[in-house]
């Protein structure tokens, strides 16, 4: 017969209380930051069946079986479900195992003794109960020593990962402070001391082809010593509690956050302020895994890896660092590729922008000039009443006039009814204004443009810049009006045989622009046009992990040298098939790796305007 | 005069933004400025204004700046305009 109760379950039972304490208190809190209206949105979510099935199988998914870090990387993929599944499996069986084997089942115990239990039984089973010989217990422990040992294997992954990053694929990893490090060594050691307690013990109680063959034989040579074992369980528990009380401090709160962030992401809600609410979940989901560290373009200058985003959300989790959460948002170019390989898709863009709409301006901006700007041309309009397309450049397109004039003998050669809104210099779309923070300023620029456009009777807006794309896309309300970019408007002529072109063999590369790629997933329309006119060549990282040119207005504070080096790099990746020409779509990229490619550099409507068919 | 004009804050915003030394006034910004169209914004002119003190002609210049960056991006020196111009909305008072 075994005991009931001994007092070395004690630290975990208090390490669990801590940690269940904490975690609801904390999601409580964010909770409660939530404006109104989103705490709304959150409650319908969770009784609306179809974003429950989301949640549900968002749940499985990410959080045990980590499907988007195995897409991305399959050894790492294996390291992380190894541990994180495997551990759900072994708490899971450890329940039903305890259920149905429980050795107090007969017992007439009472009420607070058996709840109490519960606590500690499922997690130091094989030590209170004795292996039934059936097949049904047999297959039980077979189980619990299968996902023992793919924990201890993901372990050594792990292991080797942390000794050399390089071997698992990762150029750099995250580095850490000594609290960091004791949670990581608890971590690790909770499964080899788990093994080596229950191995010490099967000889009485049982276990199967790990911890009895080969831990109990081999090791304890089939032997067992009260006192070792005893010493062992102790470890295993105190393990265990280190691991908790320290949890709510460290990278492995990601394992509590990241469940209520798809439930709240699920409910469709957005960052709103950088340090309360949704964001809070965001920062605590972070598990610092560090993916964001080689992809991002600033880490191209060796020094400023450190801007990347996991050590901003890292610096934004510790209240104090008020001034390096600042320079840091400030530095960012905003290209999204963090967000694009975050196993979790932390929004950190958004907290980013979120923490420059709080900069603080004395002078406030003035555009009361622009109540004066006149639509010059609505008057002729008047006559015209089919006019259908309006094309909008923007300012950058108007710094690169082979764009313009692209698009203007495009839309001649396409019979177009269009009017080219902004002939004669343009209101900015306002996406630069709100990069700066200014948001209520943006809003002004936002609305004297709506108001242009509208006026203009079109039902459709082509635009050159994906800078303005974005902006348009995402902040105009412009009840009616197609929006397209140049890409999507010439793919949808030359699908539609209104334009027609000549094949050349040409080799080209493709740039995706951050602000066309990454934000709106426009991939094919470009590489359609470009299929129809040359050869297609694959850079080194093409459509989502796109290197941003270096040229982003994203950024406030980096220097000339740090782009120039991001856009050496970028060049690098693109020109890897060794094209005749570089094609891109966006007049800020075309600008920037003018100044610095060896090639030709084009935008995709030069390319289009240059092969159209006149006949 | 000149000479007694107060350059305490010219100098907190050159210290911060070092590059601004390096402005030649060749006009490139003003001649592309998105602003340039409806207003007389430039930035060349707003250097300038505050090299010499006339910080409040300056400020009604960058108060209508749309912050397009596009001064930032055919400066022949590589100045980071768009900072400067921010820096500026930071440290001087409107006034």
């Amino acid at each position: 017969m075994r005991p009931i109760f001994d007092p070395f379950v004690l630290p975990f039972v208090l390490g669990m209380t801590f940690v269940l304490l904490y975690c609801i208190i904390g999601m409580t809190r964010i909770i409660f930051q939530l404006p109104k209206e989103d705490r709304r949105k959150f409650v319908r979510s969770l009784i609306t069946p179809k974003t429950l099935w989301k949640d549900i199988k968002e749940l499985f998914n990410d959080c045990l079986f980590h499907v988007k870090i195995w897409k991305r990387k399959p050894l790492l993929g294996y390291m992380h479900s190894s541990i994180a599944f495997g551990w759900f499996m072994i708490i899971i069986l450890g329940h039903m195992e305890s259920v149905a084997f429980s050795p107090f089942k007969d017992m007439q115990l009472p009420l607070m003794e058996k709840m109490a239990s519960n606590l500690y039984l499922p997690i130091f089973f094989r030590f209170f109960a004795i292996e039934d010989a059936s097949l049904k217990a047999q297959i039980y422990c077979f189980l619990m020593d299968f996902f023992l040992l793919m924990i201890i294997s993901g372990i050594v992954i792990a292991v080797v990962k942390k000794k050399k990053p390089k071997n698992v694929g990762l150029k750099r990893v995250t580095k850490f402070g000594i609290r960091e490090d004791l949670v990581r060594i608890s971590l690790w050691t909770i499964f080899p001391l788990r093994f080596l307690a229950e191995a010490s013990i099967a000889g009485i109680t049982g276990g199967s082809f790990l911890t009895e063959f080969i831990g109990n034989k081999l090791i304890f040579g089939g032997s067992y010593n009260e006192t070792l074992s005893l010493i062992l369980w102790w470890l295993y528990s105190i393990d265990l509690a280190i691991f908790m009380f320290v949890l709510p401090f460290t990278r492995y709160m990601h394992i509590p956050a990241e469940a209520l962030l798809i439930l709240l992401r699920n409910a469709g809600l957005k960052t709103t302020e950088p340090r309360k609410g949704y964001a809070v979940a965001e920062i605590y989901s972070c598990p610092s895994c560090g993916l964001c560290i080689d992809v991002c373009p600033m880490s191209e200058v060796k020094d400023n890896y450190k801007n990347t985003a996991v050590y901003f959300i890292r610096n934004i989790r510790k209240r104090k660092r008020r001034r390096d959460v600042k320079n840091m948002t400030e530095k960012c170019l905003m290209c999204g590729k963090c967000i694009e390989v975050c196993p979790l898709g932390i929004e950190s863009l958004d907290i980013k922008m979120a923490q420059r709409a709080k900069t603080y301006y004395k002078i406030k901006s003035d555009f009361s000039y622009l109540e004066s700007c006149k639509d010059t041309e609505s008057q002729s309009r008047q006559d015209e009443k089919s006019l259908k397309t309006v094309y909008f450049a923007g300012c950058m397109s108007h710094l690169t006039p082979k764009i313009t004039r692209s698009m203007k003998s495009i839309f001649e050669a396409a019979k177009e009814n269009y009017e080219f809104i902004d002939a004669d210099g343009s209101i900015c779309c306002g996406r630069p204004m709100m990069l700066t923070g200014k948001v209520k300023e943006a809003k002004t620029l936002i609305a004297k443009n709506t108001e242009l456009i509208k006026k203009s009777g079109a039902n459709r807006l082509v635009l050159s810049c994906p800078i303005c794309y974005k902006v348009f896309k995402e902040e105009y309300q412009l009840d009616g009006i197609e929006i397209l970019h140049h890409t999507q408007y010439i793919n949808e002529l030359i699908e539609t045989e209104r334009l027609n072109i000549d094949r050349s063999d040409k080799r080209y590369a493709y740039h995706d622009p951050c602000e066309l790629g990454r934000a709106f997933g426009v991939y094919d329309e470009p590489r359609n046009i470009i299929d129809n006119i040359g050869l297609l060549t694959q850079g080194k990282s093409d459509k989502d992990m796109s290197v941003c040119c270096g040229g982003s207005i994203g950024s406030l504070t980096i220097t000339l040298e740090e782009r120039d080096e991001i856009t050496k790099n970028s060049l690098k990746d693109i020109t890897v098939n060794k094209p005749d020409e570089i094609v891109t779509a966006c007049p800020l990229c075309l600008k920037t790796f003018a100044r610095l490619s060896p090639i030709n550099v084009k935008d995709i409507a030069e390319i289009v305007n240059e092969n159209i068919n006149v006949s | 005069m000149m000479d007694d004009i107060d350059l305490e804050l010219f100098n907190k915003l050159e210290a911060l933004n070092p590059d601004i030394k390096t402005c030649m006034a060749c006009g490139l910004c003003t001649a592309t400025c998105t602003t340039g169209k409806f207003t007389d914004m430039s930035f060349r002119k707003v250097i300038l204004m505050l090299q010499r003190g006339k910080d409040k002609e300056a400020i009604e210049k960058v108060k209508s700046c749309m912050m397009c960056g596009k001064c930032m991006m055919v400066c022949s020196r590589g100045i980071n305009t768009r900072n400067i111009l921010l820096s500026i909305t930071r440290i001087y008072n409107e006034r």
